[in-house]
């Protein structure tokens, strides 16, 4: 049977069929791999969350080495004393906290509404770390991280993460050399919040002023490096009540 | 070649060198500006592209006798989307790292102009075999520029390959940098691809007259 391709019906009923084809491919594929999908971004959390705390499999000369994901729902549960979600500035115990999409919560702020902030306490060394979520935009598409701070407001660690910046420019937030010069530097500017800008002017490359607020920017990445102190910014904006009471006590 | 017959051999030859989806037909030109300041993500691109062409081509040719041609161009754009999907689910749940890499590719394969002009200007007339080699072999000529162009922009913008140092330490002022090297910061910004490019396409068309074209 010859088939007459060029008729408006064949052409539709082949649209239809189609759409109905490739829709249930689909739809059959992602929900076959739902629930390994849910866990890989679950491990994926945990490792973000640990490693910021500095709980990682870094040697100094490496790259970023996660705790293996085999055990990293251990150690997660090991290292993390507490997960607290900060309703109204009141503090809920949740042990889930760590799934919560931050974006959302920003979002529901921003509309005035009430949202669910996460707070990871963990203890390195005897001393009390507190890991916050971070939420922003970069060049192309969201970044976000977490960011660990003891009781001075010291950061103790950062991680980075992106959608979709650039290669080899704003996507190199998530690298080492980018995300070490964090460490030690201080929220604080003579005891306001001040946060810490990406900064392309502050002649340091090797970020030895730890009490500048700045760390050294990415060369041609200047929109994603902004939007990484524009995260940092947010995030002690809504965060800011707790703080300040961690550092009274 | 005993393998395959001297006219298939052409369909993988051809776009490697004197029909080169960049140099000469300049297509996918927006790729490999984008991606191509470390070698990392022009191998990994490649990959993906050699994968996705291979399959659709093959897919397309298929279906050659049966596509509307009112839609085809849709029914292309289908075909590219769901492969990709699939393959970025399947990485998703089998090898999460590696389909964080690749999550950026995504967009930029589906808009490839070289995977919907190889479809159009091949899959939908030819066989499956020829299609399938046809679109490898236009993956590879692909492939090849983008990793030569992150070659050249990864180690003179940033002085590594593959992320590993190889001209010396810039900030403790080793190897070539002891005697006064800089890295090139134009090298990681897209328009150095664009030059690299051109100085390919310039080197090409010198060393093979035949294919300058007329003014």
């Amino acid at each position: 049977m010859a088939l007459n391709t060029e008729k408006n019906s064949y052409t539709v009923v082949f649209a239809v069929i189609m759409v109905a084809v490739v829709g249930s491919v689909l739809a059959f594929l992602a929900s076959a791999l739902r629930a390994r999908i849910d866990e890989n971004q679950r491990f994926e959390k945990q490792q973000n969350i640990l490693y910021a705390m500095g709980v990682n499999e870094n040697t100094p000369e490496s790259g970023v080495n996660f705790i293996p994901t085999d055990v990293v729902e251990g150690m997660f549960t090991e290292r993390i004393k507490k997960q607290y979600v900060l309703v109204n500035g009141e503090l809920e115990e949740d042990n889930q906290a760590y799934l919560i999409d931050m974006k959302k919560q920003l979002d529901a702020l921003k509309k005035g509404g009430d949202a669910r902030l996460p707070v990871f306490i963990g203890e390195k060394e005897g001393e009390e770390i507190y890991v916050l979520p971070m939420h922003g935009k970069g060049l192309w598409d969201a970044i976000w991280g977490f960011m660990a701070v003891d009781k001075e407001m010291v950061v103790q660690g950062v991680y980075f993460d992106h959608k979709a910046e650039t290669a080899g420019l704003g996507a190199n937030i998530k690298m080492r050399f980018f995300m070490d010069d964090f460490t030690g530097e201080s929220l604080l500017d003579e005891g306001s919040y001040a946060g810490i800008t990406v900064s392309k002017t502050n002649n340091d490359p090797l970020n030895q002023d730890k009490a500048d607020n700045e760390v050294d920017a990415l060369a041609g990445a200047t929109i994603t490096g902004n939007g990484v102190s524009a995260m940092i910014k947010e995030t002690l904006k809504v965060y800011r009540p707790y703080l300040q009471t961690i550092r009274n006590n | 070649m005993a393998l395959l017959s001297k006219k298939d051999a052409n369909l993988i030859l051809d776009p490697l060198a004197d029909n080169n989806p960049i140099t000469i037909q300049v297509l996918g030109i927006c790729s490999a500006l984008a991606i191509t300041a470390e070698l990392k993500a022009s191998v990994v691109m490649a990959i993906s592209v050699i994968f996705v062409m291979g399959i659709g081509n093959v897919v397309i040719s298929l279906m050659r006798n049966i596509i509307p041609s009112k839609i085809r161009i849709i029914v292309q754009l289908v075909v590219i989307a769901a492969l990709v999907i699939v393959v970025d689910q399947v990485l998703k749940a089998y090898a999460y790292d590696l389909s964080k890499t690749l999550s950026v590719f995504v967009g930029l394969i589906i808009t490839n102009c070289i995977i919907m002009g190889r479809f159009e200007a091949f899959a939908l007339g030819n066989g499956i075999w020829r299609s399938f080699l046809d679109g490898i072999g236009n993956a590879l000529g692909y492939g090849v520029i983008l990793i030569i162009v992150g070659f050249f922009r990864e180690l003179l913008g940033s002085g590594t390959l593959f992320g590993i140092p190889v001209l010396g330490d810039p900030i403790a002022k080793t190897g070539l940098y002891s005697i006064g090297y800089e890295n090139n910061g134009f090298m990681i910004i897209p328009p150095a691809a664009l030059i690299v490019v051109g100085v390919i396409i310039w080197v090409q068309r010198s060393r093979n007259r035949a294919l300058i074209e007329e003014a």
